[in-house]
């Protein structure tokens, strides 16, 4: 599978990662090698063949809808990188 | 007696005929690890004010007379991406490297619940991507029997740690191999879960539908031990199983005799070292010396493991690590001009190489137009896999491989081309596919004296019959009490 340093830059976006042109030419061999590795997967033939999400099957895990007391607010807000009354600070997004 | 060499089983017995006290247990471990990690780097952060205080509090249980529960006093230690309440857990990434986590996992909570002396937070690869511990962020972890080779990964810090005596035993997780490899290329038992059997509460996700945690330990008796401590439902967990408690030590020292051993001939073809071929041959003729009715037989579809584990554990981990966003917890980056650029700041300076790379083939992966062809197909290829084990276990106990392909590598020697590195979890892979349990034991050594592991895998919930069979194995050579001349 032939993999475009486009397309590598496109995906690196989705990411929210930055590559340098020189990342993205390195990525781009790299991610061609696993790809091309991973197109073995084709010769199977897997018509009607559920996928398997979940190795071990378990369903409709349930709990009872109960008030409980969380983390508390502070302690949590001690990893922030930046806080700010209580609350996590982030660049303005509107205007 | 030098204390540290002890196993754990071994403590317990001493510490209950009070011949022994937890803090002597604990700074005999402490003062080797003072000699000695300098050399091999396992242990990312000590925490041996807590482990002296925890084995206080144990002596003192035992001078008033209070029978100890097993493994209470018995100094371990944690991987580095088991979250510890008040102690740094960084997942040995720059991302996290001062993440102090407000809560314990489940599995911390049960080591501090019954009182054992933690020494510290072990070494791994980032994220535990990786096969070698050599993508850590922090150190590069030694093999203790060859310091110029790696301890395979991505638990290598928690096996070399158990390996040199540097803890008693370990905890560490298993997504594709990284508790088996490891225990393979240091000689010590690391047992992988069925899936669900071990809560992940507290775990950092890597790749959520493979990962488990299991311990890593001196020998089988210990590991029996130690899963009957970390095993149970946990509701922060919505995959863990609701199954009834039980002893896994109990089966221990059971005759073997008739025990039905199916050696899938792929897993000793193309591709696996000569001498690993050998060891493992010759652990066969031990298993049919005890009376165990060894055959051979064929997986076909196991070569599609690999490639199908690829797609599927990067597909997680780039949803899984989309978090890391530098807004609530972790690093972020300077010098920004937006909320966007923050993110893709933060993320490109915070990851290391082999992470990035997985976000991205992930990434990839999930990406319209490519989603059916690799991710869906490895998914389904992933029911194949499944169904090829469930028709193993109709005529077999026990399924014997090799757990790694070879034995430790150089440092430094794998680490330009990522596929080199892949290959390395080519006999382990499938079991995280299949979500069964599977042991790795010392068999041996290679001709420069590196450890070679035998895998035994069981049926979904079999964990009891490979640990019978592992502990025979053991009984029958001793391969688990040799330890490295550090």
């Amino acid at each position: 599978m032939k993999i475009t340093t486009e397309e590598v830059k496109y995906v690196a976006n989705l990411a929210r990662l930055n590559v340098t042109d020189e990342e993205a030419e390195t990525l781009r061999a790299q991610m061609a090698d696993i790809i091309t590795f991973a197109d073995a997967l084709s010769e199977i033939d897997t018509a009607g063949i559920e996928p398997t999400n979940h190795a071990i099957k378990v369903e409709n895990v349930l709990r009872s809808d109960t008030v409980k007391k969380s983390y508390d607010r502070d302690e949590l807000l001690k990893n922030a990188p930046a806080k700010q009354a209580g609350c996590y600070t982030v660049p303005r997004i509107v205007e | 007696m030098d204390l540290c060499k002890l196993t754990a089983h071994e403590s317990m017995d001493l510490l209950a005929k009070k011949e022994v006290t937890s803090q002597e247990l604990t700074r005999a471990v402490i003062e080797r690890i003072e000699s000695v990690d300098k050399q091999v780097e396992s242990y990312i952060t000590n925490t041996f004010d807590y482990a002296m205080e925890t084995a206080k509090a144990v002596d003192a249980k035992i001078a008033a007379g209070e029978k100890l529960a097993p493994l209470e006093g018995v100094p371990m230690a944690i991987k580095d991406n088991i979250c510890t309440k008040d102690i740094t857990t960084t997942c040995a990434s720059k991302m996290l490297e001062n993440f102090v986590p407000p809560y314990d996992a489940f599995v911390a909570k049960k080591v501090k619940a019954v009182g054992a002396p933690i020494l510290g937070k072990l070494n791994m690869d980032e994220f535990a991507m990786g096969s070698s511990t050599e993508t850590s962020y922090f150190k590069k972890t030694k093999n203790p029997y060859d310091l110029t080779r790696v301890p395979g990964g991505s638990s290598g810090g928690s096996a070399a740690a158990v390996s040199a005596d540097l803890a008693m035993y370990a905890l560490g997780s298993d997504t594709g191999g990284s508790i088996r490899q490891p225990a393979s290329f240091c000689g010590v038992v690391g047992l992988k879960p069925t899936y669900g059997l071990v809560s992940r509460f507290g775990l950092v996700a890597f790749a959520s539908s493979l990962d488990q945690i299991g311990p890593l330990a001196k020998d089988v008796t210990d590991a029996a031990l130690v899963m009957n401590l970390i095993a149970g439902h946990d509701e922060m967990d919505s995959t863990s199983l609701n199954v009834p408690e039980t002893d896994y030590t109990s089966e221990l020292g059971q005759d073997i005799k008739g025990l039905r051993i199916g050696v899938p001939e792929e897993y000793l073809g193309e591709g696996i070292d000569e001498d690993v071929k050998t060891r493992i041959q010759d652990a066969i003729k031990v298993y049919e010396g005890l009376g165990a009715r060894v055959s051979y037989f064929s997986m076909r579809m196991s070569k599609y493991a690999l490639p199908a584990y690829y797609i599927i554990s990067s597909a997680e981990a780039s949803s899984n690590l989309a978090r890391y966003d530098g807004v609530k917890y972790g690093f972020r980056a300077e010098g920004f001009e937006d909320l966007l650029d923050m993110y893709k700041k933060t993320r490109s300076e915070g990851f290391g190489s082999e992470v990035k790379r997985r976000i991205m083939l992930g990434t990839y992966a999930l990406s319209s137009g490519y989603y059916d062809a690799y991710y869906k197909k490895a998914q389904q290829v992933r029911t194949i896999i499944k169904n090829d084990f469930d028709a193993a276990f109709a005529n077999y106990d026990v399924v014997l491989t090799p757990t790694s392909p070879i034995t430790s590598f150089k440092i430094g020697e794998k680490t330009t081309d990522p596929m080199q590195m892949y290959l390395a979890d080519i006999c382990t892979v499938s079991i995280n596919i299949a979500g069964l349990p599977a042991v790795s034991i010392p068999c041996g050594f290679d001709k420069n004296n590196l450890p070679v592991g035998l895998q035994l895998i069981g049926d979904s919930f079999a964990e009891k019959t490979i640990l019978k069979a592992a502990y025979a194995y053991e009984k029958a050579t001793g391969f688990s009490g040799v330890r490295p001349s550090l």
